[in-house]
């Protein structure tokens, strides 16, 4: 991976994200603005389930106002990310912290994908509101999930040499 | 002026604003949590807004869905306040100092004007336009506006980590 970033923040795309550093800020920017999205999402969704919020709509309905959200704002970061990995390829490519977000990354994705495929064979079944125990649970460990890889995100700053 | 810097650099110099700063797991850690609160922030403000310009979720009264997310706005807005302060003290006289943190006050200084307006005249017809798409000029103006300021607060804030010049 290091022979590979080295690589790379050679090549000419790399040298063009690197001189254009308000670029890489306004792609920051972008990026911040799509973790709101997803966070306020998973919010929305979660304050359903234990009962605090929407329970004036069926979970279908709330799943439909948000889940949306959670996709697109998924490829958004995923473009925005892109040109930042190539802009500063070690940052990323060589640190674990950067490796745990995506991993953390891929839980939330494979939760998300479960949570749409129960919701399509029993829609009824998430209903309740406030849901059962380890339904709340699963609204609770997402929230801090959600809240982990936005941290961890901010710490790839500071754990790269 | 010179009263402001001589406080602000008084207060850098507190041992607490000095443990932000020179610990290597404070600032990044209440720099991260400045940041989980924006983000929310921002997100339910969007919903709101989004709303508000009739363009989301027209099929529900605006009021409902005020009533569901301001709350948590407000909470997250405060948070946000917390670290931000946290995070202000451990460079005070620098952020002072700095062109884009400055700008993404007086954006946030516009949004509270923008939401005194809508929330003390536009909001007073609301029952009018609660439901449905047909949302006024006003009201539209509104959310729109905000969306700027803070899409624009959000951009300075990553802007003034970008021009903060500690590293």
């Amino acid at each position: 991976m290091d022979a590979f970033s080295q690589w790379l923040s050679h090549t000419d795309a790399s040298l063009f994200f690197q001189e254009q550093l308000g670029f890489l800020a306004f792609l920051q920017a972008i990026h911040i603005m799509a973790v709101a999205m997803i966070g306020s999402s998973v919010l929305m969704i979660d304050l359903r389930i234990l009962g605090v919020a929407g329970r004036s709509q069926t979970m279908a309905q709330v799943a439909h106002r948000f889940v949306p959200w959670l996709w697109s704002g998924l490829a958004v970061l995923l473009l925005t990310a892109i040109p930042l990995i190539i802009a500063e390829p070690r940052r990323d490519l060589t640190n674990w912290t950067f490796y745990l977000k995506m991993a953390m990354i891929a839980a939330g994705v494979a939760i998300t994908v479960g949570f749409g495929r129960s919701l399509r064979r029993d829609a009824a079944a998430w209903d309740k509101s406030p849901g059962g125990t380890l339904t709340r649970a699963l609204a609770v460990i997402t929230l801090l999930l959600w809240v982990a890889i936005a941290v961890s995100g901010r710490w790839i700053a500071y754990t790269w040499h | 002026m010179d009263f402001a810097i001589t406080f602000l650099e008084s207060l850098q110099e507190t041992p607490f604003a000095q443990y932000i700063r020179e610990s290597e797991w404070a600032f990044p850690t209440i720099e991260s949590l400045h940041v989980i609160a924006l983000t929310i922030v921002f997100g339910t403000i969007v919903v709101v807004d989004l709303r508000l310009c009739g363009l989301a979720s027209t099929n529900r009264r605006f009021s409902e869905i005020a009533d569901e997310l301001l709350p948590w706005t407000w909470g997250a807005f405060g948070f946000a306040v917390i670290f931000g302060s946290l995070l202000f003290i451990s460079h005070a006289v620098i952020y002072f100092n700095n062109t884009a943190f400055r700008l993404k006050f007086i954006f946030m200084l516009f949004a509270a004007v923008n939401m005194l307006i809508f929330e003390l005249v536009t909001r007073r017809t609301v029952a009018q336009w609660d439901l449905g798409d047909k949302v006024p000029w006003a009201a539209r103006l509104a959310g729109a506006l905000s969306l700027v300021f803070w899409t624009a607060s959000v951009y300075l804030g990553r802007q003034t980590g970008w021009t903060m010049d500690v590293f």
